[in-house]
């Protein structure tokens, strides 16, 4: 991790290869507690399909909001406890749905409705929250062009992908074939390790699915570097593949296709790696929901103030705030740093030492672009510093020497001109019929009102 | 609920290499050495005493500033004392102290500080106050005049003056028989005249060598430095054998190998991009040759590495094109 003293070569990271290791993934008990996410924010006086006390079995799509189709896919058979708010990353607000499992698992039968009633079309709207995910514009009936399997994770360490693409290529067939009937793709292409060609020949032999190869150098498996270095095809800078009809799907996600249709029962144990503080790698498969400390008990992890727990990798994951926090269907790894393994950022400036640029594998001068995010220039940043190619791998911060937060302040940087976008985008009818004088002269106003009412209280 | 262990939550990325800009100044330091030794072993105490009063008075006209505006200390980043011992290299063995406190003012504050501290200066600081100096008090710069009290056992006349004195007066002078009174040996194990890190070209060689390996300076500076350097002499030489230095001569003298491996390469003040670090070691190694040759002064790498300085940010607007820019 350290800079190697011939600092005239770049840092290189390799993806892990798990080829020639068998791993036996450790299986987690079903946990006392279960919290599942709804991506929609909670909201009390909503009328509610299911209520505290109500029962739920394994498998049983939640849709919680009446006046909302959003749902989630129950892990367990057991009862509600409690809703909850809960705040994820960039203040995305979603409710917290905590469920006391039972025992035993009682499946629920609704799936398999649909698929003998409707045939296999009908599994669209239940695959959204399958482990690995599914991307939601692809399953709400977007055209589809190309989907890209990614039998490697896009982040460091994590080799979950690549474990599913070497224990399950049975299901992974079955899901490739399921997922074309139901969304009409023809193009199915799945990025490879070297290393996992041979294992994964199999998956395209039988359903028509291309194989490629990608490198085993970070960050190869990035979406856009997959787009341009094995698709071919740049996405503009202002776009995302999925608005170019192509859609990135974890492995495990196909294999758990597989899985529902063969078995018309949904999915609901999700496998992830674990990452200790010494860098060795376990591979577990819990109920989606599980509290991480449940798994961390079975792995016998302790954690102290100051540690760091990191979901996804160490380049481009993100935090969690506490140990109980539930494993999401999108979770692919869980890494526990130690506090002395903490690096911290300092505020010194930028000194042009050009280490960013000269990793940077989208070419973007972050040297420039830095000193316009501090500056919170984010609209020059992004019109002449290619604010918006950066595919957030995480390499500058890696090398700046200065130890600049620079892909932080670039995340922030894509964040407040989404928010400023969206805001002129709700305020632009006002706008349009309000010229610029009159809202100066209202604020004259409002100051003038202020003003008076202070006297009156004085 | 109260009790719970508090973690360390922020945003990615978790994992750091380490570098530091400490770490970046002491090695740069580290390197200089060699060459700064030798001239100590040469010219004595007098040389210690430039080079320790010129990197302490730079640090404390740092620490000076940052106490007086208020602003966090950055004395730690070893910044200063680089600019110190860059400054130290560039003076002739005895310089008064005077001239040594007033040209670190110059180069610490004038040259980095007012423009915000490290990363901020247009301007390589050690070079713009030599320069500063040079105008304002350029009898205490002669190299010759300096040194005239020591008994050397070599050459005791500034190479590049010498040529440039013969090169006009081919009446009186041949230039190839004085610059073959340089042999390759004195001038590359420092028996030559000139700035106290400047003589030793091994040393020199060695610690920029050792500064590219660790990347903490960009081969592709210094080499197309020395490249223009280089070919530029050629071709004057073989324009006019009589009046014009080789290329060897030219590598080998004043601060040519200090220009390619210290100073020039000042990150705030050097591009970043492929392309235009070529250019502008390129540049700066053709205007080193043409003030030297053409222009009034003997030596040309401080007003040629100043000249390129300003053209650093019109250089870095040469870059590839971003992934999936449109325009």
């Amino acid at each position: 991790m350290k800079r190697s003293f011939f600092g005239l070569q770049q840092p290189r990271f390799k993806y892990d290869a798990v080829s020639n290791v068998n791993i036996e993934p450790v299986r987690i008990a079903v946990p006392e507690k279960v919290t599942l996410f709804l991506n929609r924010p909670f909201e009390g006086k909503t009328p509610r399909t299911l209520n505290v006390g109500d029962r739920v079995k394994t498998g049983q799509k939640i849709t919680l909001y009446e006046d909302s189709d959003a749902y989630v896919i129950s892990s367990v058979t057991g009862v509600i406890r409690s809703f909850d708010s809960f705040l994820g990353d960039y203040g995305q607000a979603l409710t917290a749905i905590n469920i006391e499992p039972e025992q035993t698992d009682e499946f629920d039968e609704a799936l398999r409705k649909a698929l003998e009633e409707d045939g296999i079309a009908a599994a669209r709207d239940y695959l959204l929250s399958i482990p690995g995910g599914m991307p939601p514009e692809m399953l709400k009936g977007g055209h589809v062009d190309t989907l890209v399997i990614c039998g490697i994770e896009q982040d460091l360490l994590s080799i979950t992908n690549q474990f599913v693409t070497k224990s399950k290529v049975s299901a992974m067939n079955k899901g490739v074939s399921a997922i074309k009937k139901i969304t009409g793709v023809h193009k199915v292409v799945m990025a490879l390790p070297q290393s996992l060609i041979q294992e994964a020949g199999a998956i395209g032999g039988a359903s028509g699915v291309e194989l490629r190869v990608i490198e085993d150098e970070y960050p190869s498996a990035n979406p856009r570097l997959i787009m341009r270095d094995v698709m071919g095809q740049v996405v503009p800078a202002d776009k995302r593949p999925e608005e170019l009809g192509i859609f990135f799907v974890n492995a495990e996600a196909i294999a758990a296709v597989g899985e529902a249709v063969e078995k018309k029962i949904l999915p609901v144990t999700k496998t992830l790696t674990v990452i200790k503080k010494d860098m060795t790698k376990t591979v577990v498969e819990a109920r989606i929901g599980t509290p991480f400390s449940d798994i961390f008990q079975a792995l016998d992890i302790t954690l102290f103030d100051r540690d760091r727990i990191i979901v996804g990798g160490p380049m481009s994951g993100t935090t969690v705030y506490a140990e109980d926090h539930p494993v999401d269907p999108r979770t692919l790894s869980i890494m526990i740093q130690d506090s002395s393994d903490v690096p911290l950022v300092s505020d010194y400036p930028c000194i042009n030492c050009g280490e960013c640029v000269r990793i940077c594998p989208a070419d973007v001068p972050v040297n420039m672009l830095v000193r316009f995010l501090e500056a919170r220039q984010y609209e020059t940043a992004a019109d002449e510093y290619d604010l918006h190619s950066c595919i957030e791998c995480g390499l500058c911060s890696f090398v700046c020497p200065s130890k600049i937060p620079v892909f932080q302040y670039i995340r922030l940087g894509k964040y407040e001109l989404d928010r400023i976008r969206l805001e002129e985008e709700a305020e632009a009818p006002e706008t349009l019929e309000e010229p610029a004088p009159e809202t100066e002269e209202t604020t004259e106003e409002e100051t003038k009102t202020a003003a008076a009412a202070k006297e009156e209280e004085a | 609920m109260y009790n719970r262990k508090k973690f360390i939550v922020s945003h990615a990325p978790f994992w750091h290499d380490g570098s530091w800009i400490a770490q970046r100044s002491y090695n740069i330091l580290l390197a200089a050495l060699p060459a700064v030794i030798l001239s100590i072993y040469y010219y004595g105490l007098p040389a210690l005493g430039v080079v320790a009063l010129s990197v302490s008075s730079a640090m404390l006209w740092e620490l000076g500033f940052t106490r007086v505006s208020k602003t966090a200390d950055t004395i730690g980043d070893g910044s200063a004392a680089v600019i110190g011992m860059m400054f130290a290299m560039l003076l002739p063995p005895v310089a008064p102290w005077w001239l040594i406190v007033a040209g670190t003012f110059l180069a610490v504050v004038i040259g980095k500080m007012i423009y915000g501290g490290i990363g901020g200066n247009p301007f390589n600081p050690a070079v713009l106050a030599y320069a500063i100096i040079g105008v304002s008090w350029w009898d205490y710069l002669n190299f010759d005049a300096a040194i005239v009290n020591y008994d050397l056992g070599f050459i005791t006349m500034f190479p590049l003056a010498l040529a440039k004195h013969a090169g006009m007066h081919t009446d009186l002078f041949n230039v190839q028989q004085i610059i073959s009174s340089y042999n390759l040996t004195d001038l590359l194990m420092g028996r030559q005249v000139g700035g106290i890190g400047a003589t030793f070209g091994l040393g020199l060689l060695l610690g920029g060598i050792y500064l590219i390996i660790r990347g903490i300076i960009r081969w592709e500076i210094s080499i197309s430095f020395l490249a223009g350097v280089g070919f530029t002499a050629l071709l004057f030489q073989a324009a006019d054998p009589g009046r014009y230095a080789g290329p060897l001569f030219h590598l080998l003298t004043g601060y040519t190998l200090l220009g390619a491996f210290f100073l020039a390469t000042e990150d705030s003040s050097s591009p970043v991009n492929f392309l235009p670090m070529l250019i502008y070691g390129a540049a700066a190694g053709i205007l080193t040759v043409l003030i030297r040759n053409i222009g009034a002064y003997p030596e040309g790498v401080i007003f040629a590495i100043l000249v390129v300085n300003l053209i650093n940010p019109l250089l870095d607007k040469i870059r590839p094109k971003a992934l999936g820019k449109v325009t």
